[in-house]
C-alpha cells in the first residue's frame, strides 16, 4: 500500500509540473502575441511595459523565463495584478479559497446523504412506486442548470416571496465562519441547496444502478443463503461495494468544483470565491490572475485525483498490489 | 424407516417471461435421509439448481411462481414465508454455489465472512468469530489458518476459496448442505482434494449433502443416491450402485453413453444422444425427452410418472425389456 | 506453396518453444529483475499428418499459449514453430497470410468466439472472402456445403450467433475453420463449456471431420476422459513443461510421470459395474501453482510424492525411458519395457 502511494504522489508531482510548463507556454510563447502587453493590461503605458519586461524577464530565454515565473508565483509570492493596480494575485486567491471551499462542502455533505439515500431507496424499491419517483425526481434535479435555478431561486427568496415566506434569507454576500457561524450558514443555505440539487440527481442515479447490479451478484446470493438480514444485505454487502466507483466519483466532481467549477453558483449568489474570482478576471482579460487561477484549479484537480486512486486502494483490497 | 429430513412433493417452479410461462421445474418429487448424499444429475435447462434455490426462496424474480411442498422436518419450507426461512439458512440448512471467486463479498476479509455466517444466528463477540473461523479453516485443510484468516478472498486460490466457502457453509453444523456444482470452476487435482473434502466432512459432522452436479464422475464418487433430471422434471432415481450399474431409463443411458471414459475400451464415436437438452419453454406435453429418444413410442405422447419404488424412473417402455434394450444401443455404437 | 506432405510425415514441429509474459506496468527496476510469466517453457512435439496429438494440463500449465504459439497468434519468445517443413517462426504479417489457410484454431467459448453483429454465413463466408475464393454465388455455395458438413442446415446462413445454442456455435466455429481446408486444426478446449451429451456430438463431429478430410488435429483439453477419447499420442504439460508424451492407452494404463500418474488417478470415475480395478487414489497436497514463481530444479517436486533431493536441484530432461515414451523425471515410473515400476504406487 505504501509503495502505491509513493509512486502515485510521484505521478502527481510530475503532472503538476508538466501542467505548469503548458500554461507558461501558452501565457509566454504562443506565437505572434506580445505577453507584456496581456500582462500589463490593456491601456499600459510604456514605462510599465518595460517594467513588466524586465520583471518577467521576457528577453531571456524560455526556461529562465518559466523559472522567473514560478518563483513569482511561489516563492515571492508578489505576482500582481495589473488591472486592479498592484493589487497582489495570491492573497487574492487564499482569500477567496475559503468562501469556495464553504460552499462546496456544505453542498457536497448535502448531495452525498441524499444522492446516497435516493439511490438506496430506488434499488430497495425496486420495482415499486417509489422507485420511478425517485429516479424522475433526479432527473429533474440534473436537468435544472444551476445559473437558471440559482437566478429563480433569488428571485423568489430575495424579491418575490422576500416580504412573506423568504423574509429570513439574508441578502446576497457570503459571511466569514468566524464571524458569524449562524450568519454564514444562513447566507450560504439556498447556494448549498442549489448547488446540490444537481449532483444530488446524478449520484442517485450512478449509485442506484451500481446497487442493482450490486444485488445481482453471486456475493448477495450466498449473503442470502447464509441467512442474513435483507437490510444488512442491503447496507454491508451491495452498498458497501457500490460505494467504491461512488467515492472516485465524488473526488473527482470535489476536486473540479475547489478548483473553482462552481463558478455560476458563486456568480449567481454573489459570493466572492475562486469561480467568481476567475470569472472577472477572464471579464477583465486579467492574465497574472488567471494564470494564478489556472494553475491553482489544475492543482486541485490533479491532487483530487491521487487522493481518489489512493482511497480506491483503500476501499478495495483487490486493487492493492505490494 | 426413519423420518426423511427433506420431503419434496410436486414442486413447480415457473416464470413469467415475454414468450410465455417457463416451467423450470415441472413436478419434481424426492426424498432425502438424514446423512444421506444425494447427487442430482442434470444438464443444461433441467432445473437441478433452480429447484433447490427456490425451495430456500432465494430466487428473488418477481415473475417466478412456486408450488408444491418442501418438508423439512415436517415444516413446509414453500408455506414460510422469508422471515422464518432466514432462520433455516445458514444454520439448518446451507448452500454452497459454483464460482469461488464471486462468492464473496470482495471487501470482507474470510474471517469475517465467516463471523457474519456465526452471527447471523447466534451472538457471537467479535474474538469467539475469529477464533471459531480459525478453527473452521484448519478444519478444512487451510494451511496457516491463523494468517490466512485476515486474507481478503481474491488472496485465495480457487481451491483454497472452495474450502473457505465449506467451512463457511459448515458453521452453524446444518443437517443439510446443498452444493450447487462445487467443483466445476476447479482444476482436477483440486476438485479430488475438495471431494475429500466433502467426504470427511459428512463423515464427522453427519450432514447430509445434496450434490447438484453435471458430472456424472462426481457422482459416482460421492453420492448414496442419485436423481437425474431432465426438463424440470425427474427421470430416474435410485441407489447410485442401481442407478450406475443398471441404469432404466433412456436419457440415462445416453448421459453414460456420452462420457469418454478414461479406462473403458476406446471407441471412434461416442453414442451421443441427438438433438439439444430441452429447455423450460419448449419441453413438451408428454414424455420431455421423448424427441430426442430412439426407443419414442405410441405412449409418449402422455407424461410418464415416477415409478418403481426404491429404483424409479419415468419411462414407458416395459420394464423387463429395458436391459437389452441398454445392452443393444451400447453395442450397436461399438 | 506448401510443399505436399505425404501421410504419416511430420506436419507440425516445435523445437524448444518458449513463450514469456512481463508482468505489471511501468517498473523502476531493471528488465531483468522484473518478474516473468514464464507461461511456455522449452517445449519441443511433432504432430504427424492425420494424427490426433491431445495437450492436457490444469490451470497456468501454458498448454492454450502453446497452442497460440503453434498458430502463430502470439510470438514466441524462443524456439521455432515448423509446419509441413516450413519455418514459420518469424514470418511477417504478410508472408503469414498463405500459412494461415493451412492452419486454423477452434476457440473454447461458443459464446464469445463470435462476432454478435455479423451473419454466420458471413461469419463463414470471412475467410473465403478474404483469400479471394471465387464469385459472390461460389462463396455461398461454399458456406452451404460447410454448414452441411458440420451438422447445421443452410437456412443457418442469415441468422445471428444469439439465436444458436452453445453447441450449434461451436459448429459454426468448426465450419469457419474448415472454410480454408487447413491441414492442421488446433482446437482450444473446444468442448469444454458444452452440456455433455452435446459435448459428445461434437466430439463425433471432429472424429468424422477427421475420417473423410484427413485432417490432423492438436487437441488441447483438461478432460482427461475426452482427450483419451480423441487423441493417439498426448503430451501432459505442468508450469509451461512438457513432463510426458506418450501413446493414449500405454499412459492411461502406466503412466511414466508422477504429475500424469497423480491427474489420472484424481479424475473422477464413473462406476458403471464394468471396470474391475480401481485406481489407487492419490490426493496432491497443496495448489496448483503460480506460472511466476516457478520453484528449482523439477517444477514439480514441491507436490510430487516420489521427491528426492536430486529433484530439488537438477531439472530433469524430456527424455525417452521407454520405446515411444517419454517423461521428464529423474525416477520414472516405468521400466524400459514400459511396465510399472516397483515404487509406484497406482495399482492396475
Amino acid at each position: 500500500m505504501l509503495g502505491f502511494a509513493v509512486k502515485r504522489s510521484a505521478s502527481a508531482v510530475l503532472v503538476l509540473f508538466s501542467l505548469s510548463v503548458l500554461v507558461f507556454l501558452i501565457f509566454f510563447a504562443t506565437p505572434g502575441v506580445d505577453p507584456a502587453a496581456r500582462i500589463a493590461g490593456r491601456n499600459a503605458d510604456q514605462a510599465t511595459l518595460m517594467q513588466v519586461r524586465q520583471e518577467f524577464g521576457l528577453d531571456r530565454p524560455l526556461p529562465v523565463r518559466y523559472g522567473l515565473m514560478m518563483e513569482h508565483l511561489f516563492v515571492q509570492r508578489d505576482l500582481t495584478s495589473f488591472v486592479n493596480r498592484g493589487v497582489k494575485v495570491i492573497p487574492q486567491i487564499t482569500q477567496a479559497v475559503p468562501v469556495t471551499l464553504s460552499l462546496v462542502v456544505g453542498a457536497a455533505v448535502i448531495w452525498m446523504v441524499v444522492g446516497i439515500a435516493m439511490g438506496v431507496g430506488a434499488a430497495a424499491w425496486q420495482g415499486r412506486a417509489a422507485d420511478p419517483i425517485i429516479v424522475l425526481l433526479g432527473v429533474v434535479g440534473v436537468s435544472m442548470p444551476v445559473y437558471w435555478l440559482g437566478e429563480v431561486v433569488n428571485l423568489l427568496t430575495q424579491s418575490r416571496l422576500h416580504g412573506s415566506v423568504f423574509s429570513w434569507v439574508p441578502a446576497l454576500g457570503y459571511v466569514k465562519l468566524t464571524d458569524d457561524p449562524a450568519q454564514w450558514a444562513l447566507h450560504l443555505l439556498f447556494p448549498w441547496l442549489t448547488l446540490a440539487a444537481l449532483y444530488a440527481g446524478i449520484y442517485a442515479r450512478v449509485l442506484r444502478s451500481e446497487m442493482l447490479s450490486a444485488l445481482d451478484e453471486d456475493y448477495v446470493r450466498t449473503a442470502r443463503a447464509k441467512g442474513v438480514s435483507e437490510r444488512r444485505i442491503l447496507i454491508r454487502h451491495a452498498l458497501r461495494c457500490s460505494l467504491i466507483p461512488v467515492v472516485s466519483l465524488f473526488g473527482l466532481d470535489f476536486g473540479a468544483l475547489v478548483g473553482g467549477s462552481a463558478l455560476l453558483t458563486e456568480v449567481v449568489f454573489g459570493l466572492p470565491g475562486v469561480g467568481r474570482l476567475t470569472y472577472e478576471a477572464l471579464q477583465n482579460l486579467d492574465l497574472p490572475v488567471i494564470l494564478g487561477t489556472v494553475i491553482y484549479a489544475a492543482f486541485f484537480v490533479v491532487l483530487a485525483n491521487a487522493v481518489v486512486d489512493m482511497l480506491y486502494a483503500l476501499l478495495d483490497p483487490r486493487v492493492r498490489r505490494a | 424407516m426413519p423420518e426423511p429430513l427433506l420431503e419434496v412433493q410436486d414442486l413447480r417452479v415457473s416464470f413469467r417471461t415475454r414468450r410465455g410461462v417457463a416451467r423450470a421445474v415441472d413436478g419434481l418429487s424426492f426424498s432425502l435421509q438424514p446423512g444421506e448424499v444425494l447427487g442430482v444429475v442434470g444438464e443444461s435447462g433441467s432445473g437441478k439448481s433452480v429447484s433447490m434455490m427456490s425451495m430456500l426462496k432465494l430466487i428473488r424474480d418477481p415473475n417466478c411462481t412456486v408450488e408444491g411442498s418442501a418438508r423439512f422436518r415436517g415444516q413446509d419450507l414453500i408455506a414460510m414465508n422469508d422471515n422464518e426461512l432466514r432462520q433455516l439458512r445458514g444454520r439448518d440448512i446451507s448452500m454452497i454455489f459454483q464460482d469461488p471467486m464471486t462468492s464473496l463479498t470482495p471487501v470482507y476479509t474470510v474471517g469475517w465472512h465467516i463471523a457474519e455466517q456465526l452471527g447471523a444466528h447466534t451472538r457471537v463477540s467479535k474474538a469467539t468469530g475469529r477464533a471459531r473461523a480459525i478453527e473452521l479453516l484448519e478444519e478444512v485443510g487451510i494451511p496457516d489458518p491463523a494468517r490466512r484468516v485476515d486474507d481478503y478472498p481474491h488472496q485465495f486460490s480457487g481451491g483454497m476459496r472452495q474450502r473457505a466457502v465449506i467451512a463457511m457453509g459448515l458453521a452453524n453444523n446444518p443437517s443439510l448442505l446443498i452444493a450447487d456444482e462445487p467443483t466445476t470452476a476447479l482444476d482436477v487435482t483440486t476438485q479430488a482434494q475438495v471431494l475429500d473434502l466433502l467426504r470427511r466432512l459428512r463423515r464427522e459432522h453427519g450432514s447430509s449433502i445434496i450434490l447438484i452436479t453435471h458430472d456424472m464422475g462426481v457422482v459416482s464418487q460421492l453420492a448414496d443416491r442419485v436423481l437425474v433430471m431432465y426438463a424440470g422434471r425427474a427421470v430416474e432415481e435410485g441407489a447410485k450402485t442401481d442407478v450406475f450399474h443398471d441404469p432404466q431409463h433412456p436419457y440415462t443411458w445416453g448421459l453414460l453413453g456420452s462420457v469418454p471414459r478414461a479406462r473403458a475400451p476406446r471407441v471412434r464415436r461416442l453414442p451421443a444422444i441427438p438433438g439439444s437438452p430441452a429447455s423450460a419453454l419448449t419441453a413438451p406435453a408428454g414424455c420431455a425427452f421423448a424427441p430426442r429418444c430412439a426407443h419414442r413410442h405410441g405412449l409418449c405422447d402422455e407424461q410418464p410418472p415416477l415409478v418403481g419404488g426404491a429404483h424409479s424412473d419415468a419411462c414407458w417402455l416395459p420394464r423387463d425389456s429395458r436391459r437389452d434394450l441398454h445392452l443393444t444401443a451400447v453395442q450397436v455404437e461399438r | 506453396m506448401t510443399p505436399e506432405v505425404e501421410r504419416g510425415e511430420v506436419l507440425l514441429r516445435a523445437t524448444d518453444v518458449t513463450k514469456h509474459f512481463a508482468v505489471g506496468g511501468v517498473s523502476l527496476r531493471p528488465r531483468s529483475a522484473r518478474p516473468v510469466v514464464h507461461a511456455v517453457e522449452g517445449v519441443s512435439l511433432q504432430v504427424r499428418r492425420g494424427e490426433t496429438l491431445g495437450v492436457v494440463g490444469e490451470s497456468g500449465c501454458g498448454k492454450s499459449t502453446l497452442g497460440r504459439c503453434l498458430v502463430r497468434l502470439t510470438e514466441l519468445t524462443a524456439g521455432r514453430v515448423e509446419l509441413a517443413g516450413q519455418d514459420i517462426t518469424h514470418l511477417s504479417r504478410r508472408q503469414l497470410r498463405p500459412v494461415r489457410r493451412n492452419v486454423q484454431l477452434v476457440f473454447q467459448d461458443p459464446y464469445a468466439s463470435l462476432n454478435p453483429r455479423r451473419r454466420i454465413g458471413d461469419i463463414i463466408a470471412e475467410p473465403l472472402q478474404l483469400h479471394g475464393s471465387g464469385t459472390p454465388a461460389q462463396v455461398r455455395a461454399e458456406v452451404g456445403e460447410l454448414l452441411e458438413r458440420v451438422g447445421l442446415s443452410t437456412s443457418h446462413v442469415d441468422r445471428y450467433p444469439h439465436e444458436f445454442s452453445g453447441g450449434q456455435r461451436q459448429r459454426v466455429g468448426i465450419a469457419r475453420a474448415l472454410a480454408m481446408n487447413p491441414m492442421l486444426i488446433v482446437a482450444d478446449e473446444p468442448v469444454s463449456a458444452l452440456d455433455v451429451s452435446i459435448q459428445a456430438q461434437v466430439l463425433n463431429l471432429f472424429a468424422d471431420l477427421q475420417d473423410d478430410l484427413g485432417l490432423t488435429y492438436v487437441f488441447i483439453a483438461h478432460d482427461l476422459g475426452v482427450v483419451r477419447h480423441v487423441s493417439d499420442r498426448i503430451a501432459v504439460m505442468y508450469l509451461g513443461e512438457l513432463v510426458e508424451v506418450a501413446d493414449a492407452d500405454p499412459l492411461y494404463d502406466a503412466p511414466a510421470h508422477p504429475y500424469s500418474e497423480a491427474l489420472l488417478s484424481a479424475a473422477p470415475e464413473i462406476d458403471d459395474g464394468t471396470e474391475q480395478v480401481q485406481r489407487e487414489r492419490i490426493v496432491l497436497t497443496g495448489d496448483v501453482p503460480n506460472p511466476v514463481d516457478k520453484p528449482t530444479g523439477c517444477p514439480f517436486h514441491p507436490r510430487c510424492p516420489y521427491a528426492q533431493e536430486r529433484c530439488v536441484i537438477e531439472r530433469p530432461p524430456l527424455a525417452e525411458v521407454a520405446p515411444g515414451r517419454f517423461t521428464a523425471c529423474h525416477f520414472p515410473l516405468i521400466t524400459a519395457t514400459g511396465e510399472p515400476a516397483a515404487h509406484a504406487m497406482a495399482q492396475r
